[in-house]
Parts: structure tokens; C-alpha cells; sequence
């Protein structure tokens, strides 16, 4: 659940960034700048990788041995940012992603996380009780498939890329893009095709 | 019997809860709203910061999970990550405290 921020946090956070600008450390520029980098940062950019991947067993391959370079080649900087790492699923396994300890997320190709992902209720239920969360979700797993959570770390970040689903011989990158969400790219939702 | 009487029982640290009950049965709730202004600037703050070399996502983490078990839980995301940014900044005397005042 997101609260609003209190009063007295947003003069906290006035009084550092002024203190900050009085020393040259950061200007009110920069920060807006920064600001419209990670709001233009979208699921889109994964959701194009996984179509690619889908098409393009070059792509698939580039992308499942180094995700950084993945990103970077649809024309997104990835400096500063942690490694990529691409979970392939399979028939038989599926992957989900999580923070445990906070917040780790491929921003980079997925944006800013949402607040369920940063909630402890998912941190804390999504490693032992992965099949419940999906199902509460509308994302059942059957039992045969075997399910693996990765823990996202400050160092390492994950995606998913899912199965292409059955049903989609001959679309083309964009159709197969519209079907992949973030929850899809985080895995905690299985690509479906429209009703 | 309580758990002091149990030391060799590891307690994880108040921000490392993968996997523990307390949550159990709480269902994950569903929320699509973007972070608010607040949360906007604090995160584009985070990463400037770390841009310049100020500091890092390692030491950013180290701030949020000093923070005390009561206040952890009542803070909001982004209200935990600027007391740990302004901890870190006066720790590093790139800010002192009588200027946060």
C-alpha cells in the first residue's frame, strides 16, 4: 500500500537537497533530468527483448548469455546500472524474481518497481508460497512445472523469459511485445493471449 | 520458552524477511500507482548521488537497514531511503548536521 509521504519527511528531503545544492553537489537540473531518465525507463523495453527472443534465435542466444549488452543494443544505457541477468523458462520450469532484502528490480528495462514488489507481504510469501501468490494473482502454475525463485540483489538484477504461448505462429515482434506485461517480465504472471 | 534461550537460533535482521510467517497471511496487494512526487525526487536524488561517486546501492542498503524494527515498518519506501541517504551524506562530511537543521 503507498501512503503519502508526511510533512515533515518532504521538509527533510528540501532541507538535504538545499544543503546538497549550497556545497555544488547536485543542481535542481540535474535532478529533473534525472528524474525524466527513470520515467521514460518502461516494461516496454523488456517486452521488446522477449519478442526478439521469441523470433530471433541469434537475439535469444545474445541475450540469454549477457542481458546488459541486450539492453544496450535497443539503444538503452545501461551505465551505472548492475548486470543483467535473463532467466530462460522452459516446459518444465518457470522463474520468479524477487527482493528479499528491499527492492532490486531491472529498472533499467522495467522501470520503477511497484509497490507490491517492494511490500513485505511479497518479499517475505513469494519464496515459500510462490504457487499461492500466483494463483491469488490469476496465474496458476500447474504442479508439473517445476517453479524457481531468484533473489535479486544490489549486485545482479533478473528477468524473465517466459515461454512463447501457444497460439501465436506467424505474429509478428510487435503483436508478440503487446502480450508480454511486467508482471510477465518479473514472472509473476504467464503471458496470455487476449480473450 | 523464549527465544533468548535459544542463542545459537539465528534472528535475521529486521530487512531480511524471505520466507518468514509473519506475512503469511497476508495477501499481496495489487498496486499499480507510480511513486508519488516525493518518492520521484528521492529516487532521482539516490541516483545522482551515486552517479557522482557519493555513494553506492550497497551503502544506500546498509542506512535502510539500520534503521530500527518500529521505525522500519512505519516509514514509508521512499522516507527510508532519505534517512539513509542523509545518513550517509553526513557520515561521508559531504553535509553536516547543523546544515539539516
Amino acid at each position: 500500500m503507498s501512503n503519502p509521504a508526511r510533512a515533515e519527511s518532504l521538509e527533510q528531503l528540501e532541507r538535504l537537497v538545499a544543503a546538497l545544492m549550497t556545497k555544488g553537489v547536485v543542481s535542481e537540473a540535474e535532478l529533473a533530468a534525472q528524474q525524466a531518465s527513470t520515467d521514460r525507463a518502461s516494461p516496454e523495453i523488456g517486452a521488446r527483448m522477449v519478442a526478439r527472443a521469441w523470433l530471433d534465435p541469434a537475439w535469444r542466444a545474445m541475450m540469454l548469455k549477457n542481458g546488459t549488452e541486450a539492453v544496450e543494443a535497443l539503444g538503452v544505457s545501461m551505465a551505472g546500472a548492475p548486470p543483467l541477468g535473463v532467466l530462460e523458462d522452459t516446459a518444465r520450469r518457470h522463474h520468479v524474481i524477487v527482493c528479499t532484502l528491499c527492492s532490486c528490480y531491472p529498472r533499467a528495462v522495467l522501470g520503477y518497481p511497484p509497490h507490491w514488489y517492494k511490500s513485505f507481504s511479497y518479499r517475505s510469501r513469494v519464496v515459500r508460497e510462490p504457487r499461492m501468490v500466483m494463483a491469488e494473482w490469476g496465474s496458476p502454475v500447474p504442479d508439473d512445472i517445476e517453479l524457481r525463485v531468484v533473489d535479486s540483489t544490489a549486485d545482479y538484477r533478473w528477468m524473465v523469459l517466459p515461454m512463447r504461448p501457444a497460439g501465436t505462429e506467424g505474429w509478428s515482434e510487435d503483436q508478440l511485445a503487446a502480450l508480454i506485461t511486467r508482471d510477465v517480465l518479473v514472472g509473476v504472471a504467464l503471458p496470455k493471449l487476449p480473450a | 520458552m523464549s527465544d533468548t534461550e535459544h542463542p545459537t537460533e539465528h534472528t535475521p535482521a529486521i530487512h531480511d524477511i524471505g520466507g518468514i510467517q509473519r506475512f503469511h497471511c497476508t495477501p499481496v496487494e495489487y498496486d499499480e500507482e507510480p511513486p508519488d512526487a516525493f518518492g520521484k525526487r528521492v529516487d532521482a536524488l539516490r541516483q545522482l548521488l551515486a552517479r557522482k561517486g557519493y555513494m553506492t546501492v550497497d551503502e544506500l542498503r546498509r542506512g535502510i537497514e539500520s534503521i530500527p524494527e518500529p521505525e522500519y515498518f512505519a516509514l514509508t519506501y521512499y522516507e527510508r531511503w532519505l534517512r539513509s541517504i542523509e545518513l550517509l551524506m553526513v557520515e561521508k562530511g559531504v553535509v553536516t548536521k547543523e546544515e539539516l537543521t
